[in-house]
């Protein structure tokens, strides 16, 4: 692929802390490589704005390498923008053009009260894991290795599942703000498992009580999740989530 | 949501497959002899009230949803992900599910109200006169101002029924993969023929295919 420079227009969301109201800033950026990562587009920009005595743009980010969920930009009206299956920090500048105008807003939810500019609290997540997102261990010796048998089929699954990173794109693409989708990845990721099996029913109970509480919104199955998620969780995945808290509903002791 | 929904999908079965009896070419005879039989019947009347209270329920809980929804984000994107995450009308089941209440409002009203708290004009099939709803379902569809009205109703509700149906299963837990790809194949013509069928019943009156 052809190297080549580009110039750009980016209106960024600037928000100073939680109580304020925050607005869209027009920045010009000049010489960008096609090469370039996104973040590191940000990066240049932020240089130029600390030379000038000004404040960078706080985003967030971590490992750069699309694993740990971190960085949590809605791009032109997309989460992670234009690429499919793709985290901020693996999308490259070679996405765009010269001229182009990029629109970069925050996730926007409720529950994702703003931090800073592009920052957003999903401390939510956090706690709707600790709700149920574990499973018993024995102490003692440590068991051979492969003595349960699992199914070849919900092993996949159970991993396809696991490799959801908690980035919160599917909060962000959803109308309703709804955190299904994470929440029907890691409860499908243990109730696959014989691990899973002693809490499978206080599991789907706990952190469905906890996602409501969070305030996120209610599920009706737009599949907007799906399309934007970085690591292709499946929407077969709420239905799983649904079945499960039904049957825990309807068979659960307490 | 998706069992009052499921359940009005199980009455429009009924609905369509009644309503189709005006196209036997008979005069009316045996739609009115099937819209009769309905109107008489102990069971289908005891059904009835599990209808409206369907319908009520559905009406209530989709209100309360959406507004709850709604408040789940205070501050609307500047650039929206729209179509490219989803499918308009699976957006716009609010919006669709108003433009129905109040196109049910107008159907109630032509058909229900009349049929129910008012003297039909009658008809003598094999022996007996019983309420002519065939010449009331003429005489109301010669008006095109009502024809318009019933078919944008009926392509709300085919846009509803095509998020509807699937959602439905999905919200009740059978979306797994195995059986997904059947139930949106199901759903998908199901919709299409209810509102067709629907659709088809004011435009024959009006042309003529259908008449006294």
């Amino acid at each position: 692929m052809d190297h080549y420079i580009m110039n750009l227009t980016l209106k960024v969301w600037r928000q100073k802390n939680n109580q304020s109201k925050g607005n869209f800033e027009t920045y010009e950026v000049q010489g960008i490589s096609s090469e370039m990562s996104f973040l590191e587009m940000m990066d240049v920009l932020n240089d130029r704005l600390i030379r000038e005595g000004k404040d960078p743009i706080a985003f967030d980010h971590d490992c750069r390498e699309g694993i740990c969920g971190m960085c949590s930009m809605y791009i032109n009206g997309r989460p992670h923008g234009p690429w499919h299956a793709n985290t901020v920090c693996q999308l490259h500048m070679r996405a765009y053009h010269e001229g182009d105008v990029i629109v970069v807003e925050p996730w926007r939810a409720k529950a994702f009260p703003v931090v800073k500019d592009l920052i957003v609290d999903r401390s939510a997540f956090d706690r709707i894991i600790q709700a149920g997102g574990y499973i018993s261990v024995n102490t003692g010796n440590a068991v051979d290795a492969n003595s349960i048998p699992i199914e070849k089929d919900h092993a996949d699954a159970s991993f396809a599942a696991a490799a959801c990173i908690g980035c919160g794109a599917c909060v962000a693409a959803c109308k309703n703000s709804s955190a299904m989708l994470f929440v029907s990845a890691k409860v499908s990721h243990l109730a696959l498992l014989p691990q899973g099996a002693p809490e499978r029913k206080s599991r789907v109970l706990n952190m469905i009580a906890q996602m409501d509480k969070e305030g996120f919104g209610s599920c009706t199955n737009t599949q907007a999740c799906e399309s934007v998620c970085p690591k292709e969780i499946s929407m077969a995945n709420i239905a799983r989530l649904n079945s499960e808290f039904i049957g825990a509903g309807l068979s659960a002791d307490k | 949501m998706s069992i009052t929904g499921l359940s009005l999908i199980a009455f429009l079965v009924v609905h369509v497959g009644v309503n189709a009896c005006i196209w036997a070419r008979d005069g009316g005879d045996m739609f009115n002899k099937a819209s009769h039989f309905l109107g008489t019947t102990v069971v289908i009347r005891i059904l009835e009230v599990g209808l409206f209270a369907g319908i009520i329920l559905h009406v209530v809980q989709g209100l309360v949803l959406e507004v709850q929804n709604r408040s789940r984000r205070n501050v609307a994107y500047a650039v929206k992900l729209g179509n490219r995450g989803s499918k308009w009308y699976s957006r716009s089941m609010g919006l669709l599910g108003t433009l129905l209440l109040l196109f049910l409002i107008m159907h109630l009203s032509h058909f229900w109200v009349p049929s129910r708290f008012t003297e039909l004009q009658t008809v003598n099939i094999d022996g007996k006169d019983i309420p002519n709803q065939y010449a009331d379902i003429v005489n109301i569809f010669h008006n095109p101002i009502v024809d318009v009205l019933y078919i944008l109703g009926c392509l709300s509700l085919l846009y509803h029924l095509l998020h509807g149906f699937q959602s439905a299963f999905r919200t009740l837990g059978l979306g797994n993969s195995r059986y997904m790809s059947l139930i949106k194949i199901i759903g998908f013509w199901f919709s299409i023929i209810v509102s067709l069928a629907f659709i088809m019943m004011p435009i024959s009156v009006y042309f003529g295919w259908v008449s006294e």
